[in-house]
């Protein structure tokens, strides 16, 4: 990948740990005890969530445990069946989605994606494809990019909207490890430069972990929340988690309620700290 | 000049190419092949109702598709059955139900290979206007729907999230599919109007690098096959739908062996 030469620099030094904002927060979207049926099965139950400009908030769950949806909502893509969800006026908000396919039927290159939602000129193009690394692949075919080259064009995308708030849902899907390191670093780097806030859904702990300010445990309710640190060590987490590891989760749905079946090849697979 | 059957086709038919084209694109893009051809089949069905209400049988087919494809839009979604299996079975009870009450309502004035394959000495000087006007408002419903429409059809979340009305889009998306199905019928037939609008956007697939470009390309294909087809169906005394299928595909033909050629290098 030919980014530019910062975002080569060795992944761990690029942002402080955790540098929390000593400006008063403006709260930009907050959820009040919301809950949502879909049929008979309960998606998400009794959020309660407040996102603050400035702020990475990190949603880490299992498969099932409705992430997705709890981004939807927050976006207002969904409406919950019971509490209640306030955005700040006239806020403006940029999605990345969990990572899909573009039919190849389509002819589309990446500067023209960009503006699908957005009217913008090609100078407006060029700038947020340059935030995120993105530049050189303006004229490419959309359906020939890597993972990395998609994710990095769909939160260049996001960023077209000059948004307040963002949610960003599994960014660093079928993108390879040193990859996902420079994501996040990026990720961190655009909260810290436009002061706008995250909402980051992921399922893997040890990546997001520096870049957090607060890390919500989801299983359709909240299990736990606070700092990243925190959470790692908290009882409900482990729980929730348990010896499989993160690294299972994103492939096994609801690992966590069979823990004692776990077979030994997955248990060598976990690293534990 | 309109007095002449085969220039009232010829006109007809080209408005018909220009509306059906660009359509159609969508319907390649969004997967909806099936759907176009659901809501084709139950055009019978509104012939029949023409015949039964005393009505031109355009405007009982119009209604039909209108009422077919708000159903279907309203059925998507939908997990008791997978959604093609779901098209089929509808698709043919139309087909078998229009069949049936057109050829008892109609007796002596049905035309039925017509309708079901085209004809172009069926194509009257209102159905050269009501084919114009079609076309001038798809043209006008498509100046604002295109960027939309274009957007779902990428990612309809991320469309969504960016301030597109979906719903309201589909429904009139749809509806523009079933005002084109309602004209197009007269000239190739409810059996083949599919092919009118998927053959086109998958030939000109291979030359184009934007989605106008598909589009453009798409109604210039359809439109010379619609007046190759038709010339043949004069000369060579066919029906006037299979002959433009059959030019249809030999452009299309042509554009998946470049397209295979360009994948080769």
């Amino acid at each position: 990948m030919t980014a530019p030469v910062s975002m080569l620099a060795p992944a761990p030094v690029v942002i402080a740990p955790v540098t929390p904002l000593v400006v008063a927060k403006r709260p930009l979207v907050s959820a009040n005890r919301i809950s949502l049926k879909l049929g008979a099965r309960t998606v998400i139950e009794d959020v309660t969530l407040t996102i603050h400009a400035g702020e990475i908030v990190t949603v880490i769950g299992p498969n099932g445990a409705g992430k997705t949806t709890l981004g939807r909502l927050m976006l207002g893509l969904a409406k919950p069946d019971s509490g209640s969800i306030d955005r700040a006026p006239k806020i403006r908000v940029g999605y990345v989605p969990q990572r899909f396919a573009i039919d190849a039927a389509i002819p589309l290159d990446v500067a023209r994606f960009m503006t699908l939602g957005v009217r913008a000129n090609a100078a407006e193009v060029v700038a947020a494809l340059e935030e995120t690394g993105a530049a050189h692949l303006a004229r490419s075919s959309i359906a020939t990019l890597s993972g990395g080259e998609f994710q990095r064009v769909l939160l260049a995308r996001a960023l077209m909207a000059a948004p307040d708030f963002l949610v960003l849902d599994e960014p660093v899907q079928a993108v390879d490890y040193a990859g996902e390191a420079q994501l996040y670093d990026l990720i961190a780097a655009i909260r810290n430069r436009r002061g706008c806030g995250v909402l980051l859904i992921s399922h893997d702990l040890h990546m997001v972990m520096k870049a957090s300010d607060k890390v919500i445990c989801l299983n359709r309710h909240i299990c736990c929340q606070g700092g990243p640190q925190a959470v790692a060590n908290d009882p409900a987490y482990l729980k929730l988690f348990g010896l499989s590891g993160l690294d299972a989760l994103g492939i096994y749905r609801h690992r966590h309620d069979h823990a004692h079946d776990l077979s030994g090849e997955v248990c060598e697979g976990h690293k534990h700290e | 000049m309109l007095d002449d059957f085969f220039t009232r086709a010829l006109i007809g038919g080209v408005g018909v190419a220009a509306l059906a084209a660009p359509l159609g694109c969508f319907v390649v893009w969004r997967r909806m092949a099936y759907f176009g051809e659901t809501i084709a089949y139950s055009g019978l069905l509104g012939v029949a109702l023409g015949f039964i209400l005393g009505i031109d049988p355009t405007i009982g087919v119009f209604a039909v598709c209108m009422v077919m494809a708000l159903l279907l839009a309203g059925l998507q979604g939908q997990t008791v059955l997978p959604e093609d299996t779901l098209l089929g079975i509808l698709a043919h009870v139309g087909l078998a139900g229009g069949l049936i009450l057109a050829t008892l309502t109609g007796g002596a004035r049905l035309d039925l290979m017509g309708y079901l394959f085209g004809d172009i000495l069926a194509v009257s000087v209102g159905d050269v206007i009501w084919i114009w006007a079609g076309a001038v408002a798809i043209y006008a419903a498509f100046y604002w729907l295109w960027r939309p429409l274009l957007a779902i059809s990428v990612h309809e979340e991320l469309a969504a999230a960016e301030g597109v009305n979906v719903r309201l889009v589909r429904i009139a998306y749809i509806l523009l599919i079933a005002v084109a199905v309602a004209l197009a019928m007269k000239v190739v037939g409810i059996l083949l109007i599919t092919s009118l609008l998927i053959f086109p956007a998958a030939a000109a697939r291979a030359f184009a690098r934007t989605p106008e470009q598909m589009a453009g390309g798409a109604v210039v294909i359809a439109t010379l096959s619609v007046v190759l087809g038709l010339t043949m169906s004069l000369q060579a005394d066919t029906p006037a739908g299979p002959s433009i299928v059959i030019v249809l595909a030999l452009f299309f033909l042509a554009s998946a062996v470049r397209a295979m050629a360009t994948a080769r290098g």
